[in-house]
């Protein structure tokens, strides 16, 4: 499978065609074709992890286990390359287009990155296409949906395995295109239509710099290969100054993609969509795919960053930034999937503040967890407006589910606790590996960003807990559990979520993660992976627990006494500041009030009248003035000057063509005349001037 | 095959006249006739092009192949030199798949006032033009096809237009005329000027402006430029186009977008660069400035439209401003690109004009705030609708994105020698890849207004005038006059070789003078 995993993507590629053209004659109208599909990827892709995994295995006893048992205690700094010996990715292409004589392939690339990418996203693809034969269930346009779902995953499969960065923004762009199709899937209603085309256009803008940043690099590297990319990053020789500029082209990219402060505002929108695409875009597609570019091309972020130095980068404060500016807007929503929604926000911030402080393995190992406990969030607020609401998804009409519904209910309490970033629950592992990196790498100051952000997560999840399960049901409906289609892969993705941190525990003297998934070809070599620091944990799960302690004390009291109920009533500064939070700080309508609405209406209207009146109006003029100059001519020099019999022969021509076509009158035989007559002496002119 | 080597070009030229010529014998009340021979004299054209395609020698792209070279006008030494390369190879198939595919959909399409044997004469007369353009070695005779074109595109429009069709037609028919005569002048100055008194473009080409000195150069390229720009169109001689198309008839924006407007590029790649190099690289970062204007310029007057038809046209500055932008770098890159551009150009928007036909068809209107819905009316029409659109904004996998990436990828690097007046190469560098930031810009416009326009015409319900109107969804002849254009996006999408293997030593032979 190492060599041949191009056709992980190509089988749910197939499916989507298969959907489209077939799926409507089907029993289960399609969604038995993309079930299979998903299924088959899911097993070739644990396949082609468990050959790579042998693979480095192998690779590792041959040098004796140089690699493990260096799990010394304390702060003491470790270089990436632990002794471990570099396993080769495995990278396959055919020639796709050419240039002069250059030559660019499209390929396959194996390496750590991809298998963990290929595994997550098949098992949380297939989960989603699972869950949503019940969820989905009589939808309008059941079968549009199993293809879009198939073409995603495909999509996204596609970029994972990219061997060079022209193939993932293929890729990338794919990707788009289906959040598109899917966020707008109920596109009868405006609203939807509205934020299918918000995320397109505002990933898009993110885009202006991925382009860009790809066209450095190309002509810095030489290459869109990506190991040739990381390799020139690393090597002596690099323009730093190139480095740098694609570095920040790039992160707007990203930006837009993972949606980081302040590109991040088609994601909450995007909840319009079905609740399983949202679980499916939060947790393995679209949106990981900034941080996967991240991930991939980490040498020239390095370079350019100089993260190796320490200090404040464009990447790392867009991270920080973004997680405390998620993590507010998720107190403010009334909307489960909102809340859930800014919670991403945050958690990729997380992400992509990793990276900016030199924490490859924590991005991506936490980019691992919370794909699980994102996925089984999403999943179980969908079971929730599914059985409970009737399609909505206010929190204001939930409450007290947690007896009708107990399996969404824990489960959700699991993923919930994950997320928090409780021990021994993923999360946890993953938030200390960035915590502790941050720590060690002389980023003091994003390290306290991210111990609030874990605070502000554990409180606004308890508020979302509280009004979801606890107290009195609101709404009108009778809330029943779900359907196994619903249960099973909530209940799959709990257990995922207690467990795949476990991967990477040094307490336990595990490091598998990073003994597998580390392996891509080409890191940084002073880059820090930090030793387990038992203080941080503790200060981390203390804080959050606290913070859970004391949120959940305030939102059960609340309805008794309400020392704070109110208070954004009553209090100007409290008010302000919630409407600020309420508005999502105003840039929204910033962009869409301001900069969209600016550039569809005068900015566009103005060059439309430039068009009409002042370009359209010098034509016009040059016309009408050559008409009169003609008439002119034809009045004065010509009826006058020139003998009867010229006039005569000119008229039988004129109404020659005037008797084939009856619109004309002539007019356009003078024009012709008067255009061809001049070119004659222009072309004179040119003789002379050239001759002289 | 050796008689086909030497005849080819001229069959492919001459047959849609033979063609035309029957038409015009056979009597006007007898439709069906008129409309085998019209569909039969493209399609036998069209065969003609399979079998160039069959002995085409693609280990030898950048060599001129089944050339004609005969005495035509000897007091002036004008020849009837006909060839074709890497370059013109897909633009003369091009218009030759196109062709039958508008006379596909014209057979039940036929605009008013209802004349089949007038109109389908015009179109095969149209294919001289343009496949003649596209195989000319010399400037006489390129010149005489190049005019060709006009005649019955004017008539089309004048006659089968919409209500303001007069002005429309006679607007392009002048506003091009008047390029041409410049044009003309130029090819008459380099008669004169060139080592050897030749209109012989290959022959002009070899001297690489050698004897022309380099004012000369600027002024006689100015004179291409003009010809050609106003045909492509370029900010700011564009204004002819959104009125011509807003009037044609269906078939005639098709080929007007499809077609006719590549006849400026290919100008541009096959006269203008190669004969005068050195005015060429005066006039790069010019032309590159005007093309991300009209990028932008093209995309922000998109923005402003309520004819959906009007929209198309205005994107098609914004798209042809990428083609022009990758020749003015004069790269292999750009060149490349611009000749997938405008074949992918050519495909897209000429299937969003079918489009717009299509839907006037059925609503007997235009404007997106009258339309909507069509997703829910018409399904099939829909989706295509999306998918063309998709195709339009450059969505990487389909065709459009070929044409793009690689121009705005050009323009980082353009050739050292495009200085323009500034002869230094650090400010050219630098304009260039401003060039590029702004041209990338215009992608994220394009998305916007395209996806506007399908929001309004294809998503949500059908308005309350045409809640109980039958809509037709895709019916037959359209299906087969747009299937091979919707393929023919995918597959170069998937497989841009299929086009970049033939023109890539091409392009390198023509910017080898640039590359020093």
């Amino acid at each position: 499978m190492l060599d041949n995993v191009w056709i992980i993507p190509l089988i749910p590629a197939v499916s989507y065609l298969l959907i489209l053209f077939f799926g409507k004659r089907m029993p289960k109208k399609g969604a038995e074709i993309g079930i299979a599909a998903l299924g088959a990827a899911f097993v070739l892709a644990c396949i082609t992890a468990m050959q790579w995994i042998d693979k480095v295995e192998a690779a590792v006893s041959k040098e004796g286990g140089a690699a493990t048992g260096l799990a010394a205690l304390g702060r003491s700094v470790v270089a990436a390359a632990t002794g471990a010996p570099e396993v080769e990715p495995v990278v396959r292409g055919v020639t796709w287009w050419e240039n002069g004589p250059a030559k660019f392939e499209i390929g396959a690339r194996v390496d750590g990155l991809v298998v963990m990418m290929l595994v997550v996203v098949t098992l949380i693809s297939l989960l989603v296409h699972v869950y949503s034969t019940a969820y989905m269930h009589e939808d309008r346009r059941f079968t549009h949906y199993y293809a879009a779902l198939s073409l995603f995953s495909a999509s996204m499969l596609f970029m994972v395995i990219s061997a060079n960065l022209l193939q993932l923004m293929v890729g990338w762009e794919l990707v788009g295109l289906c959040s598109f199709m899917l966020i707008g899937h109920w596109w009868e209603e405006k609203p939807n239509s509205n934020a299918a085309l918000k995320a397109f256009l505002t990933t898009r803008t993110g885009d202006v710099g991925l382009m860009t940043g790809i066209i450095i690099v190309f002509f810095a590297a030489g290459s869109f290969d990506i190991s040739v990319v990381n390799e020139y990053a690393l090597s002596p020789e690099v323009n730093h100054g190139l480095m740098m500029w694609a570095s920040v082209a790039l992160m707007f990219g990203i930006m837009g993609k993972s949606g980081q402060f302040f590109l991040h505002t088609w994601l909450p929108d995007a909840m319009a969509g079905p609740t399983p695409v949202s679980a499916l875009i939060h947790a393995a597609t679209m949106v990981v795919a900034g941080v996967f570019l991240g991930a991939r091309v980490y040498p020239v972020f390095w370079e350019g960053f100089s993260i190796g130095g320490g200090g404040l980068n464009m990447m790392a404060v867009v991270g920080g930034v973004t997680i405390i500016v998620g993590a507010a807007l998720a107190f403010v929503q009334n909307d489960i999937k909102k809340v859930l929604a800014y919670s991403t926000v945050s958690q990729l911030g997380y992400m992509v503040m990793a990276l900016g402080v030199g924490a490859w393995l924590g991005a991506v190992f936490h980019l691992f967890t919370h794909a699980f406990f994102k996925a089984c969030l999403f999943l179980g607020a969908g079971s929730i407006s599914h059985s409970a609401t009737h399609h909505s998804f206010d929190m204001r009409e939930m409450g007290g589910l947690r007896k009708p519904m107990p399996v969404t209910f824990w489960t959700f309490i699991v993923g919930t606790v994950a997320l928090a970033g409780i021990f021994p629950f993923a999360g946890f592992w993953s938030k200390d590996e960035i915590l502790a990196t941050a720590d060690q790498g002389d980023f003091r100051i994003f390290l306290v960003v991210g111990l609030i952000g874990a605070a502000m997560t554990a409180a606004y999840m308890t508020r979302c807990v509280y009004l979801t399960f606890f107290g009195q049901y609101r709404g009108h409906h009778h809330p029943h559990e779900s359907t196994p289609a619903i249960t099973v892969p909530l209940v799959i993705l709990a257990v995922l979520s207690v467990v795949a941190g476990l991967l990477q525990s040094a307490p336990f003297e595990i490091k598998k993660f990073q003994e597998w998934f580390e392996q891509v070809g080409g890191l940084p070599k002073e880059m820090i992976i930090p030793e387990f620091d038992y203080g941080l944990a503790a200060i981390s799960v203390s804080l959050a627990t606290i913070v859970v302690g004391i949120a959940a004390f305030f939102v059960f009291r609340r309805e008794e006494h309400g020392a704070l109920k109110g208070l954004t009533q009553r209090n100007r500064v409290a008010h302000a500041g919630y409407r600020f939070l309420e508005r999502k700080y105003y840039l929204d309508d910033l962009y869409e009030g301001v900069i969209v609405a600016g550039v569809k209406g005068p900015i566009a209207r103005g060059s439309n009248w430039v068009n009409q009146y002042v370009i359209d109006g010098v034509v016009n003029a040059v016309g009408r003035g050559s008409a009169r100059a003609g008439r002119w001519a034809y009045d004065v020099f010509d009826q006058e000057v020139v003998d009867g019999a010229v006039n005569d022969i000119g008229r039988e021509t004129a109404l020659a063509g005037g008797g084939m076509s009856k619109l004309q009158s002539g007019r356009l035989q003078r024009y012709a005349l008067f255009l061809l007559a001049s070119v004659g002496l222009i072309a004179l002119a040119v003789y002379i001037v050239n001759v002289a | 095959m050796d008689w086909f080597d030497d005849w080819a070009l001229t069959l492919a030229v001459f047959t849609p006249l033979v063609g035309m010529a029957i038409i015009l014998l056979i009597p006007r009340a007898e439709e069906a006739a008129i409309k085998v021979v019209a569909l039969l004299t493209s399609l036998v054209t069209l065969a003609i092009g399979v079998g160039i395609l069959v002995d085409f020698d693609f280990g030898n792209t950048a060599k001129m192949q089944f050339q004609v070279d005969k005495e035509w006008i000897p007091v002036i030494n004008a020849r009837y030199h006909l060839g074709i390369d890497g370059i013109s190879l897909p633009l003369l198939i091009l218009t030759m798949v196109i062709v039958p595919l508008c006379i596909i959909y014209s057979l039940d399409h036929f605009p008013e006032p209802h004349n089949p044997k007038a109109f389908l004469a015009l179109i095969l007369l149209l294919e001289v033009g343009m496949i003649g353009t596209f195989v000319a070695l010399d400037l006489v005779l390129f010149f005489i096809f190049f005019e060709v074109v006009l005649l019955p595109m004017f008539f089309m429009i004048g006659v089968w237009g919409g209500p303001n069709r007069e002005y429309a037609s006679i607007k392009f028919f002048l506003f091009t005329l008047f390029g041409s005569a410049l044009m003309l002048v130029s090819f008459l100055a380099l008669y004169f000027l060139s080592k050897r008194s030749t209109f012989d473009i290959s022959t002009l080409a070899s001297f690489e402006g050698a004897g022309i000195t380099r004012g000369t150069q600027v002024l006689l390229f100015a004179g291409l430029f003009l010809g050609f720009a106003i045909k492509v169109p370029m900010f700011p001689f564009h204004t002819w186009l959104p009125d011509a198309h807003t009037e044609a008839p269906t078939v005639g924006s098709v080929l007007l977008a499809a077609v006719l407007l590549k006849l400026g590029t290919y100008g541009f790649i096959r006269i203008a660069l190669p004969i005068l190099p050195e005015g060429a690289q005066v006039w790069a970062p010019w032309i590159g400035l005007l093309s991300v204007v009209g990028i932008i310029y093209g995309a922000l007057c998109c923005l402003a439209q309520r004819d959906m038809k009007r929209l198309i046209a205005f994107s098609s500055v914004a798209h042809m401003g990428f083609v022009m932008l990758g020749i003015a770098t004069l790269t292999d890159f750009g060149v490349n690109a611009a000749v997938f551009g405008m074949v992918a150009h050519g495909l897209i928007t000429g299937m969003l004009f079918f489009l717009a036909g299509s839907i006037q068809h059925r609503y007997h209107t235009r404007e997106m705030s009258r339309l909507g819905g069509l997703l829910v009316s018409a399904p099939k029409m829909g989706w295509i609708l999306g998918f063309c659109a998709m195709a339009s904004l450059g969505l990487p996998g389909l065709a459009g994105f070929w044409g793009e990436f690689p121009a705005v990828l050009s323009a980082f690097e353009p050739s050292r020698l495009a200085n323009g007046i500034l002869g230094n190469t650090d400010s050219t560098l630098w304009t260039f890849r401003t060039f590029m930031v702004v041209a990338a810009i215009g992608t994220v416009l394009a998305a916007g207004y395209l996806l506007w326009m399908y929001q309004r015409v294809g998503m949500g319900t059908p308005k309350p005038e045409f809640e109980d109107a039958h809509i037709h969804d895709v019916h037959r002849p359209e299906w087969v006059a747009w299937t091979p254009l919707l393929l023919g996006i995918v597959v170069f999408g998937l497989f841009p070789n299929l086009i970049f293997s033939i023109t890539n030593d091409a392009a390198s032979s023509i910017t080898r003078a640039f590359s020093g």
